[in-house]
């Protein structure tokens, strides 16, 4: 658990230590024929009123996985929850009857796709789709559905929503496209948003708009907002506090600012030294060396040490903590800082 | 904004479409328009003259088919004289005299009541068999899909018209409208299971039904509002054009000789009849095939046309 809420985000209307989401050392994994896929490993995060929470990894790292056991819209079989607690509001969401969950879904946890179209049904209208959250969660009429749907294209500003409730999906362009998403899943006010990649589909432009309408629906509603990315700009921009993953753990939790400026852990370095610089130009990029792990076969100790620069192992490393046999817990190492890694002071002094 | 463009090029559709007449006394399509699946489609049918012609012939055999008395212009198709024996087409006796002496258009509106009853009722029962067999197995998938696959698969080895007619060959059913209307959807439900069953596969996994349950939709809302929908309509659009291909496969079967037997009246008879005095009297062939025609192209239009409005994707 992370303990106290450390937002510091000036604009953020964030009430310290009113945590609506607790994850607490979740596991999640997929078991096929061949082996097991241990694709979530022990993640702990809260996120509170009004706070916006990033959660950074690369493709496999785990974090849209977590989402949807979270969402509880995990295949199962063949993923499988197999440890770990989830509060919504002091609840638990996982010895929850499924009725009682699926009342928390929408009203409660809501969640945005990466890939508007394909989350839109192709044969309604949005303006259907956006009513039928009302008529399914509030049982309005048809007629009422409808203008609380034309209510909320406004909201998310699509233009001219009294003429494009009836249009299709398809008649939409991409960023339109990701704003019915939002308006069907802010609907019933959601405590808590989780967004999974809601911008990679699109163009830098219209990424930055969705982003923008994102950030000022939280300031409106006060929801928590779980942003799961990739993209270290749209982190940087929005986001209160980051958890970076890599191989189904949380590595470094902080605020944004002290993990962009100053990483604990050499992931996160790694990531930030890949970024390229305006000043670096024409230099080449500097990657994160190796491939990532394998989920069926995580290396043992430190998920990251194969691609660590910085591993210490036999007789280079202090007693106990041994980068190949020795698994580094996620510990505090600065006010508000935690890292998994064993030498992570000397990162953070690098 | 391209959007902008689509939305106004759908509106000048509409415009097309009230302007052309086909549309109904003209609604104003724009603002009344209810934004559900079957009414956004009805509008859509509603502006292809596919679907107008098609459902107008069908109409037209449909009535044909309750009140024969109508269009047979007064003539009983059972009162014969033999002096009349395949007397050409005139002015009176439209469609001439067949061998008996009897009026050939009496006969041949009279046909049409045998055929629509047994296309109609056999695909009453491959639309509620494919869509029952079809979502069983979509839906649970493993065991109870490879079992009723199989079980489909088999059905599939034996081709409509030979399954059917070793059925009536049996002799168990009889040689009724029942019989050959049950023979033919026993041969004939595969298409529509396994249209359902894939689209059932497909919708489950989609996107959209995980949004939707991640939205906190429930599994009967999913059910209805998401996998039937779009398992339906493609098997609506199959029944359709297959009502058609039934009345076809009947007429066949009598043909053959194993379908209805006279003294029934049906288009089947009629042809087998006619093709011996092919020579001498070709208007027997001609008038029953060419009204066999019509109908089955009636409803493979209908077919057509509905297939074109349940898919938004398809509207420009």
């Amino acid at each position: 658990m992370t303990g106290a809420d450390i937002s510091s985000y000036p604009e953020s209307p964030a009430v310290a230590g009113a945590s609506v989401l607790e994850v607490d050392d979740l596991h999640v994994e997929f078991r096929t024929r061949e082996n097991v896929v241990n694709a979530v490993n022990g993640v702990s995060y809260t996120v509170s009123r009004g706070e916006t929470l990033a959660i950074l990894g690369e493709s496999g790292s785990g974090k849209s996985v977590s989402a949807q056991a979270i969402m509880g819209i995990l295949d199962t079989p063949p993923a499988v929850i197999t440890g770990g607690g989830l509060l919504f509001e002091g609840r638990d969401l996982l010895t929850m009857s499924d009725e009682e969950r699926r009342r928390v879904r929408g009203p409660g946890i809501s969640m945005i796709f990466q890939d508007a179209l394909s989350s839109l049904n192709p044969v309604y209208s949005v303006g259907f789709q956006i009513g039928e959250m009302f008529r399914a969660h509030r049982g309005v009429s048809r007629k009422e559905a409808k203008q609380r749907a034309v209510e909320l294209m406004d909201r998310v500003r699509i233009p001219a929503a009294a003429q494009r409730v009836n249009d299709y999906p398809h008649q939409f362009s991409g960023g339109m496209r990701q704003r019915v998403m939002i308006a069907m899943a802010i609907a019933l006010d959601p405590k808590i948003l989780i967004a999974d990649e809601p911008t990679t589909a699109l163009d830098v432009t219209v990424q930055a708009q969705v982003m923008d309408l994102l950030k000022d629906l939280q300031r409106e509603t006060g929801m928590g907002l779980v942003l799961i990315t990739h993209d270290l700009g749209v982190v940087n921009e929005v986001a209160d506090r980051v958890a970076v993953m890599y191989a189904g753990k949380i590595v470094e939790t902080g605020t944004v600012d002290d993990v962009f400026t100053r990483p604990g852990h050499p992931y996160t370095f790694g990531l930030m030294n890949s970024i390229p610089q305006v000043e670096a130009k024409g230099g080449r990029l500097k990657p994160i060396v190796g491939q990532p792990p394998n989920l069926a076969a995580i290396p043992s100790g430190c998920p990251f040490h194969p691609r660590c620069p910085r591993r210490r192992t036999g007789a280079e490393a202090a007693p106990g903590l041994d980068c190949i046999t020795d698994v580094p817990p996620l510990r505090i190492v600065e006010i508000g800082r935690e890292a998994a890694c064993h030498y992570s002071e000397e990162v953070l002094h690098a | 904004m391209t959007d902008q463009q689509q939305a106004d090029l759908r509106h000048d559709e509409v415009e097309a479409g009230t302007t052309t007449g086909l549309a109904a006394p003209s609604v104003d399509v724009t603002d009344a328009r209810q934004n559900s699946l079957w009414s956004d489609a009805w509008g859509e049918l509603k502006r292809n003259p596919l679907f107008w012609i098609g459902s107008l012939l069908g109409l037209m055999f449909l009535l044909m088919a309750l009140v024969p008395q109508v269009f047979a212009r007064g003539a009983d198709p059972r009162a014969c004289d033999l002096a009349n024996s395949k007397l050409k087409p005139s002015a009176e006796h439209w469609f001439g005299f067949d061998q008996q002496g009897c009026d050939y258009l009496a006969n041949v509106v009279y046909g049409a009541r045998n055929s629509l009853i047994i296309g109609g009722l056999a695909v009453i029962v491959i639309l509620v068999l494919g869509v029952f067999v079809g979502a069983l197995s979509g839906f649970f998938g493993g065991l109870v899909d490879s079992l009723l696959s199989r079980i489909t698969d088999i059905f599939y080895a034996l081709p409509l018209i030979l399954g059917a007619l070793v059925i009536l060959r049996t002799g168990l059913l009889g040689r009724g409208v029942v019989a050959v209307a049950i023979a033919l959807a026993a041969f004939g439900w595969m298409t529509a299971m396994r249209l359902v069953r894939s689209q059932v596969i497909a919708v489950k996994s989609s996107d959209y039904v995980a949004a939707a349950r991640a939205m906190g939709a429930s599994n009967h809302r999913i059910l209805v509002r998401h996998i039937l929908p779009n398992a339906v309509a493609p098997v609506l659009v199959y029944t359709t054009i297959t009502i058609g291909v039934l009345i076809a496969a009947e007429a066949t079967l009598t043909f053959l000789g194993v379908g209805l037997q006279r003294p029934a009246i049906s288009w089947g008879l009629q042809i087998e009849n006619g093709q011996s005095l092919l020579r001498t009297a070709p208007h027997l062939v001609f008038f029953p095939s060419i009204i066999l025609t019509l109908t089955v192209m009636a409803f493979i239009m209908m077919g057509d046309a509905l297939r074109d409005a349940l898919d938004p994707r398809q509207r420009s």
